[in-house]
């Protein structure tokens, strides 16, 4: 009896030894994988997800690394990351210098996706928020240099609307005229076809994820002509109008200079934008 | 008996013959062998058979499988999948329910050919003893990858998962899981006897509560002519399955109800007085 219970003691001790070694080995790996995971919720800058791709830090959760979009992509540019890269192993990712995305119209990798991940609200390509093309490095775009190069302007799936060429005069020569390539972040899809066509050894324009390329305004910020607009008028108290001390029967107006006023009775022949006091011939 | 005990299995062969004690053995490489093929046939020679892995895969451009425990995880993350992936998951949870839940252990998993591997060379080179962990050890693994999951609201288990990485790789680009796969093989070699598979493996610790319900057992309906050989205790990868259902147990049926009983078969083969069969858990 006495030893009976001093054995199920033991077994208790050691069962209860046994749990904690487990919980506690658990514990530190799960800890281990916690931290790792931290460090793969950014997407490096090179690696651009496919169409219709959650937010980084939903996609991790969503994307079942099951490949069906790699499978269905009809150009084979997607990937899935190998344990050494530095994103979540087994997520879609592709590089738009070595291929970008064709922007197929049917976008088979959204519908290959069985999960969310790649949202299937997603239908017009166009839509699609890849990243944002931005011209990283103005010293090497040859239409900064004053070439008309153009490459990235003209193999833009969404011509004229994601990138515009602006002219500004070229200060170097003081007679040419830059056409400097613009991206807008209201019409770039991200599909990296700027960049893979970049003819520089390494590309002035590029793709980057949308978190790194775009920009954010402060939320208090109010563009002033756009609030004018939406108004339909000034929302500030207009300017009292300038009063002018001029001899009788002239004006003034900005840009133009002092002229008679056309109520004005000035002599017949009498030169225009004269006074009154300078007509004649009494000096 | 000879002086040196004889390998698990052979009393089996000199009553059976070669191939009837290697019978389920034989089965079990091939159905492993042949998922494998039916997933690369479609990189190698562009045949699509099967797209995906075993994370989820689409047949024929008509079946959808796709993994319970990975959708759980995924759900637990805050993300909910597709019609075809629900679809996937009940075909998947049915089927093993049918054919038992660790069977995906043994006649699936890519690790399985891995590890046994290592439990091969293990007993050829002598190897024994080792480091000591509870078999209960992956169900608190299990549960930390579902809460891990839940908290970081990524699916934290699969940037390590050797199972996936492995099935995965194979087909879209290994890269360095290799070396995990190296170190799953080593440990099982070196460290601990089934110890991947057999104590850690939080895949298998899921595939077994499925196993907990389904339907296909080994069954030991000559449980009397057991001369207590061992042949199959030295054979079996959950060794503590076998005892209460071979010995009766606290008046246990004869019938292997352990829910981490892989369903291997190998016991089948190795038993020379025919005791194990593959049945139902119901009926005799």
């Amino acid at each position: 009896m006495d030893n009976d219970t001093k054995s199920r003691g033991s077994a208790r001790r050691q069962f209860l030894a046994d749990t904690a070694r487990m919980a506690c080995g658990v514990g530190l790996l799960g800890l281990g994988l916690g931290l790792y995971a931290r460090h793969a919720t950014a997407l490096p800058p090179a690696a651009i997800r496919p169409p219709g791709a959650l937010p980084e830090s939903e996609f991790a959760g969503a994307c079942i690394r099951c490949g069906m979009c790699v499978r269905d992509c009809p150009y084979d540019i997607l990937h899935l990351a190998k344990p050494e890269e530095p994103m979540s192993t087994g997520t879609p990712y592709f590089v738009a210098r070595q291929a970008p995305c064709e922007m197929c119209e049917d976008i088979p990798c959204v519908k290959a996706c069985p999960t969310g991940a790649l949202d299937h609200a997603l239908t017009d390509i166009n839509k699609s928020r890849m990243g944002l093309a931005v011209l990283v490095d103005q010293e090497t775009c040859l239409n900064f240099l004053g070439l008309r190069c153009d490459i990235c302007y003209r193999v833009c799936p969404v011509i004229d609307k994601a990138i515009t060429l602006e002219p500004q005069n070229n200060a170097r020569t003081g007679k040419h005229t830059l056409f400097i390539p613009v991206v807008h972040s209201d019409a770039c899809t991200g599909c990296g076809k700027c960049e893979k066509a970049c003819p520089t050894e390494i590309a002035a324009i590029k793709v980057f994820p949308l978190y790194m390329a775009k920009g954010q305004l402060s939320a208090h910020y109010r563009l002033g002509w756009v609030e004018k607009e939406k108004a339909g008028g000034s929302l500030v108290a207009p300017d009292v109008e300038h009063q002018y001390n001029l001899p009788e029967g002239m004006k003034y107006e900005h840009g133009k200079g002092l002229s008679v006023s056309p109520s004005g009775d000035g002599a017949p022949g009498a030169a225009p934008g004269l006074p009154k006091a300078l007509q004649g011939d009494r000096l | 008996m000879s002086a040196t005990p004889a390998r698990p299995g052979s009393e089996a062969i000199a009553e059976k013959g070669w191939l009837a004690a290697h019978k389920w053995l034989i089965l079990r490489r091939v159905s492993q062998v042949g998922i494998l093929l039916l997933f690369l046939v479609g990189p190698w020679f562009k045949l699509w058979i099967v797209k995906g892995n075993l994370n989820y895969s689409y047949t024929l451009d008509f079946l959808p499988l796709a993994d319970p425990y990975l959708l759980l995880q995924s759900l637990l993350a805050g993300q909910a999948p597709e019609r075809l992936a629900l679809i996937g998951v009940a075909i998947v949870l049915a089927l093993y329910l049918l054919v038992g839940g660790r069977s995906y252990c043994a006649w699936v998993c890519p690790v399985n050919l891995v590890t046994d591997a290592a439990n091969w060379l293990r007993a050829r080179l002598g190897l024994k003893g080792g480091a000591h962990l509870s078999r209960a050890t992956r169900y608190w693994v299990l549960g930390m990858t579902l809460l891990a999951a839940a908290l970081a609201g990524t699916l934290v288990w699969e940037m390590v998962n050797p199972v996936s990485m492995l099935h995965r790789g194979l087909f879209f680009g290994l890269g360095f899981a290799w070396a995990v796969i190296l170190a799953v093989f080593l440990f099982d070699l070196f460290v601990m006897r089934h110890g991947w598979c057999g104590h850690l493996c939080p895949v298998g610790a899921f595939y077994s509560l499925i196993g907990k319900l389904a339907l296909t057992r080994i069954k030991l309906p000559r449980r009397d002519a057991c001369n207590d050989c061992m042949d199959c205790f030295a054979v079996c990868p959950e060794q503590q399955v076998i005892r209460p259902a071979l010995k009766g147990i606290d008046g246990a049926p004869p019938v292997i109800l352990d829910a981490n009983c892989t369903n291997c078969g190998r016991c089948i083969d190795v038993c020379s007085k025919q005791v194990f069969v593959i049945g139902s858990r119901f009926g005799k």
